[in-house]
């Protein structure tokens, strides 16, 4: 049965990706973006990837979509010219496709426990989790301390391209507060017009938040940590800004504290490895922390899924608020 | 079970090459980045797909039963944070465009090349 589902849902992937792909009209590119997200999330989690499943659906179905409708408002809605060498293009992505769909039948069989990517390092993952970390999910495990330098270079990869979005935007040509569009709305009023969104949005944006945080502070037992939360808040905060305007959601969050969440973040991290080197141990081997090598493992992993959250939460919403103060020239 | 498997990589071959042909074919700058995620989501699927034990659960270990099968978990974290850096960068690019539209006045890539020949 699960197959069957599994196979549904591939087959309206494809399909979705293909209409995507020929629609003219960006608007309805976007949003099928989203359902294309989540369709694929949907599959992650038949695949047993929770965390991926939930991770997936926050950030491509809920923040990339308001990010790309973003930059919509600010460039164009249309598709003008048509495809550039079409069929030279069709000719090699169905040349390239067979290939590759040659090359499938030489891959281990689907769900094959003794194909060559469970043998590697894998199993020891598996085996020692309990044993060093004690925390039942593995993939915040993995993670948090097997994989600790790894997450830490994601982690400042987020912050540099945060910095990146707010170094492409400068000052220049950002809308003073209360200054008319060209199109005689004011985005900064939000949807406060709108009864039923409102109305909505109120009743949902505390469930988001403390869902974030559910979701952050428990992922060490459950599908959740960092990344996750820090994607689930953005995107309640951004509802909130989307309904009450983006004026009202920088007065409850501050510029000023987004910067420092943004910083504050990956700053924490690195001194949670940094004091690790103090305290007699490598960088980022949390073992040191505390009496008990167990205990200082969790509480490292606390501390640095606490700064993947601040940082990523810090930098979707100051991307957000730099796509939605830009002004439409 | 075998025809599933099989049926994920083809469908992962598939979504790579529609990503990759919005990419080379389509002129406008949005329409090429979307294109781009759908080639990102495609490896995102790939991985994922190849992480999977059959009869396996996801990786969380249970109190109370002692032998369970776990899908791998390596995948799943490499994924994870890709798809958070994926966005990042993605809005960098976003960010571009929008700055190429304020100076050319257009994201269609054809129209920029003729304003840069001038």
């Amino acid at each position: 049965m699960i197959e069957l589902f599994g196979i549904f849902l591939l087959s309206l992937m494809v399909i979705t990706a293909i209409a995507i792909v020929q629609t003219r009209h960006l608007f309805a590119a976007v949003i099928l973006t989203g359902v294309f997200s989540l369709l694929i999330a949907t599959n992650f989690f038949l695949l047993d990837a929770a965390d991926v499943a939930l991770t997936e659906a926050a950030i491509g179905a809920g923040i990339s979509t308001v990010l790309f409708l973003s930059a919509l408002a600010l460039t164009d809605e249309h598709e003008r010219s048509s495809s550039a060498n079409k069929y030279v293009a069709l000719a090699v992505v169905a040349v390239t496709s067979l290939i590759l769909i040659y090359a499938t039948f030489d891959k281990p069989r689907f769900g094959d426990p003794s194909a060559p990517v469970h043998q590697h390092v894998a199993p020891w993952f598996i085996e020692n989790t309990s044993s060093q970390i004690g925390i039942p999910n593995m993939v915040t495990a993995v993670l948090g301390s097997f994989r600790g330098y790894d997450t830490l270079g994601e982690v400042f990869v987020v912050y540099t391209a945060g910095i990146g979005v707010l170094f492409l935007f400068g000052s220049r040509r950002t809308r003073q507060n209360g200054e008319p569009t060209k199109s005689g709305l004011d985005p900064s009023e939000g949807l406060r017009h709108y009864l039923i969104p409102r109305i909505v949005g109120r009743l949902l944006i505390p469930f988001i938040i403390l869902f974030g945080l559910y979701v952050q502070f428990h992922g060490e037992y459950g599908p959740g940590g960092g990344f996750q939360a820090g994607a689930i808040i953005a995107a309640g905060i951004i509802l909130y800004a989307l309904l009450e305007g983006e004026k009202q959601a920088l007065r409850v969050l501050p510029d000023r504290i987004l910067t420092g969440l943004m910083a504050g973040g990956a700053l924490l991290f690195g001194v949670v490895g940094i004091f690790g080197i103090l305290a007699g141990g490598n960088f980022l081997d949390y073992s040191v922390l505390f009496d008990n090598p167990m205990t200082g493992q969790q509480i490292g992993i606390l501390l640095i899924e606490a700064g993947v959250g601040m940082t990523v939460t810090g930098v979707l919403l100051k991307i957000f608020h730099a796509f939605a103060a830009r002004e439409h020239i | 079970m075998e025809l599933l498997g099989l049926f994920h990589y083809w469908v992962f071959a598939i979504l790579l090459m529609i990503g990759l042909y919005a990419v080379i074919a389509k002129r406008n700058l949005i329409k090429k980045l979307i294109g781009l995620s759908i080639f990102q989501a495609s490896v995102f699927l790939l991985y994922i797909t190849m992480g999977k034990v059959e009869g396996g659960t996801a990786p969380i270990i249970q109190t109370g039963s002692a032998e369970q099968l776990f899908s791998n978990p390596l995948p799943q974290v490499l994924i994870l944070t890709a798809i958070v850096v994926g966005i990042s960068t993605m809005s960098l690019g976003l960010g571009i465009v929008v700055r190429i539209k304020e100076e050319y006045d257009s994201i269609e890539e054809d129209e920029i090349q003729e304003a840069n020949k001038q």
